[in-house]
């Protein structure tokens, strides 16, 4: 209590020192993270930042030059590009709702205790294990209007409809298609986290509510979810992410169809099919604001419950 | 609870990262693609390559020759560079190309920005010499009075502004395979000779075989907007006399023949034709046809070993005829297959050549039609009494006039023309007018030729 105002200085002094000093060994043991960092995700998109600026072709005999916001102007008017927003948007947006929901449906199942549950479980990835391509393929086969399963059971076996229905071909069952798919292959990843974070929650929580005369649906809106958040929102992200940039389904089903292009698909049209390499930055810059946009809308929602 | 709350945040994400390395375990177990290339066994080559002649000794010289990448046509590729190493000299790596062609095409862009000496040989889709010309070397010179000896078509797809930057390796073309069985059964002597007559058929036959499998359907083709709907909207136009696309670097599609050409299969959609074959590539089509679902179809000659292979549904009953056209036009066949190039940045052109000299002779085609199945692109290879029995369709289609896609003309840009036209194309089958369809085609390929 009776230190003298020096003292109290030194001992500040010291521990500034020893902060200081801490810090540096932190950036130490941070720089080899950090340099990795700004190798595989830094350069990349600044370079891609860069290109977009351009009007780098590759094959092209005349060296490229600096265009400005060129690229991004016409981006701004190019119909395709803005059909590709609108559908990939309305794809992820229908996607990460119906595998949040089945996904929270199957953790909680997977949760409580039954035989056979580990066996259950493993099966429940093979659709993840399955690569998208070829699961796709797969599913386009199955769809067929001619010689498909679905069909058959539709027309021939339950006599629903009467003429078989083009899933892929007729624009209005299309992204219904490509929905589909994407649900049956990541609704088990979903599952699997959102599992993950459900065994987090101590059972005690539940027993006190069953004392304290709780429904199961109370313990479910006041435990469960509001303890479950932090996984949700993981699922959340990855999935928002993945369904922004969805690639496989479309391009393997549709082709290059007008009406059915995603961001990436167009990206790849332009980047790889075109080689307009300034041009196709300048749409995958922007599938990357797109997604930011996304995550600060999540992260800031998501913040404001939790204050 | 904000702390709690933080603890669970971190938490979670642990035992999420948890759960990733579990998932990605179930998917290694999947052998990696590479490895599983390296330890494919190729399928035995029955037959001794053919000599090498007259290609002079390159004994110091070392080439790559990107090459087939599977099944027998590997096989064959390394037989025969192994042949041409040990009459020449010149060491030979068979370096196999990536599976899918959009692939190779990615990689050859990169060999080529970076003006990369590791590649001499390079087996090119026949749409890419136009695009990879200036990187290319002109093969007139030394195997000039070789070319004269392919198909016409062939050749002049292979040259760019004179240069001859290619030579075929192998043919492909579209043709119409119907069932041979049903159509005499419907009381019909010949295939169609027209789009008329094949409508009339097709409309027949549907009917009537509807009766006892519901499925049936009049004819399949490839109807997705990619680059086979390109093929198979060329062989359309061009039968109806509507042009092959191009024209001196000039859109050609904006005439009433070619209308009708696209308003026809417009109407072919739901009606003689599934409702989904406009999501129909290839094997989509082959899978109905040799499901004995259909009365005819519009397939490369892959399809004719496939449908008669053991076990197949049609086996023995179906035959190929030139695709049908409108009266007073000709039967036309969009031109596929692949074709041989140089690097301009080999280091060893002579010996590059020879190669590509020896690959494309009259002997070696022979050799990998009796082996492989492959097309030869010379016609006096083609009417070998061996190589016709090996592929019968030959002379069954000998009537059809081969188009080429406009890719020497168009050049670095052909992905894009292309592209604008089955995107049009496509529109058009989905019901936009055909004439406003072929007129935004036209405008979208002025763009890009500009």
């Amino acid at each position: 209590m009776s230190m003298t105002t020096g003292e109290a200085e030194k001992q500040e002094e010291v521990a500034g020192i020893r902060a200081r000093r801490r810090a540096r060994v932190a950036w130490v043991f941070l720089s080899p993270a950090l340099i990795v960092t700004a190798f595989v995700a830094l350069y990349p998109l600044c370079d891609t930042l860069y290109l977009s600026l351009t009007n780098t072709r590759l094959g092209s005999e005349e060296p490229a030059r600096f265009v400005g916001l060129s690229n991004y102007v016409e981006l701004a008017h190019d119909g395709f590009f803005l059909d590709a927003l609108l559908l990939t948007v309305l794809f992820a947006v229908i996607t990460v709702m119906l595998e949040l929901g089945l996904g929270l449906g199957i953790a909680l199942l997977l949760d409580t205790r039954f035989k056979g549950r580990g066996a259950v479980r493993a099966a429940m990835l093979v659709p993840w294990a399955i690569p998208t391509a070829v699961s796709t393929q797969m599913w386009k086969w199955m769809y067929n209007d001619v010689y498909g399963v679905f069909n058959d059971v539709l027309v021939n076996r339950l006599g629903l409809v009467s003429e078989p229905i083009a899933f892929v071909a007729d624009p209005r069952t299309s992204l219904l298609a490509a929905v589909l798919v994407d649900v049956w292959k990541t609704t088990p990843f979903v599952a699997l986290l959102l599992l993950a974070g459900l065994q987090l929650i101590p059972r005690e929580l539940y027993e006190a509510a069953r004392v304290d005369g709780a429904t199961p649906l109370q313990a479910f809106t006041r435990i469960t979810l509001p303890l479950l958040r932090p996984a949700l929102l993981v699922a959340l992200v990855f999935r928002t992410l993945d369904a922004l940039r969805v690639f496989d389904v479309f391009y393997v089903m549709f082709g290059s169809r007008p009406d059915m292009q995603t961001l990436a698909t167009y990206a790849h049209e332009i980047l790889v099919s075109i080689s307009d390499v300034g041009y196709g930055s300048a749409v995958s810059t922007a599938i990357f604001l797109v997604i930011a946009v996304f995550i600060v809308i999540y992260v800031a929602l998501f913040q404001r419950r939790e204050a | 609870m904000s702390k709690g709350g933080g603890e669970q945040t971190r938490r979670a994400f642990l035992a999420a990262a948890a759960a990733l390395p579990f998932s990605a375990l179930i998917s290694g177990c999947r052998r990696a693609p590479s490895a599983e290339d390296a330890a494919e066994e190729l399928p035995e080559v029955r037959m001794p390559p053919p000599p090498v002649r007259g290609a002079g000794r390159h004994a110091g010289a070392r080439l790559l020759y990107y090459a087939e990448s599977v099944g027998i046509g590997a096989a064959i590729d390394r037989a025969l560079a192994r042949r041409f190493a040990r009459d020449t000299g010149a060491l030979v790596d068979v370096v196999p190309r990536p599976r899918d062609a959009t692939e190779t095409y990615a990689s050859y862009l990169r060999l080529f920005q970076a003006r990369s000496a590791d590649v001499d040989v390079l087996s090119l889709d026949v749409v890419w010499p136009g695009i990879f010309a200036p990187h290319l070397l002109d093969l007139g010179a030394a195997l000039g009075g070789l070319a004269a000896t392919h198909l016409e078509a062939a050749i002049e797809n292979d040259t760019v502004h004179g240069r001859l930057v290619a030579m075929p390796y192998f043919t492909d073309f579209g043709m119409l395979y119907y069932r041979s069985d049903l159509l005499p059964k419907y009381g019909y002597g010949a295939p169609p000779a027209t789009w008329d007559e094949l409508e009339e058929m097709a409309r027949t036959i549907q009917g009537g075989e509807r009766a006892q499998s519901r499925s049936f359907t009049g004819f399949v083709w490839q109807g997705k907007a990619y680059e086979g709907l390109t093929c198979n909207a060329l062989e359309w136009i061009h039968s109806y006399g509507g042009g092959a696309i191009l024209k001196d670097r000039e859109p050609t599609v904006e005439n009433p023949r070619a209308a009708q050409a696209l308003a026809r299969f417009h109407r072919f959609v739901g009606t003689i034709s599934p409702i989904g074959v406009t999501g129909y590539e290839e094997e989509d089509a082959r899978n109905v046809f040799q499901g004995g679902n259909a009365a005819f179809m519009r397939n490369w000659p892959y399809a004719f070993a496939a449908g008669n292979a053991k076990g197949s549904r049609i086996e023995g009953r179906f035959d190929v005829a030139p695709l049908p056209h409108e009266p007073g036009y000709e039967s036309s066949a969009t031109l596929g297959g692949w074709t041989l190039g140089v690097s301009k940045y080999s280091r060893f052109p002579d010996a590059a050549i020879a190669l590509v000299g020896y690959l494309c002779s009259p002997e070696v085609q022979r050799f990998r039609a009796l082996v492989g199945g492959y097309i030869p692109t010379i016609p006096a290879v083609q009417s070998d009494p061996d190589v016709a029995r090996v592929l019968p369709f030959l002379e069954r289609v000998r009537g059809a006039t081969l188009v080429a896609r406009p890719s020497n003309q168009a050049g670095a840009r052909y992905n894009e023309v292309s592209i604008a036209f089955y995107q049009g194309v496509s529109k058009a089958l989905y019901g936009t007018n055909p004439e406003k369809a072929l007129e935004q085609i036209a405008r979208r390929i002025r763009r890009s030729l500009r």
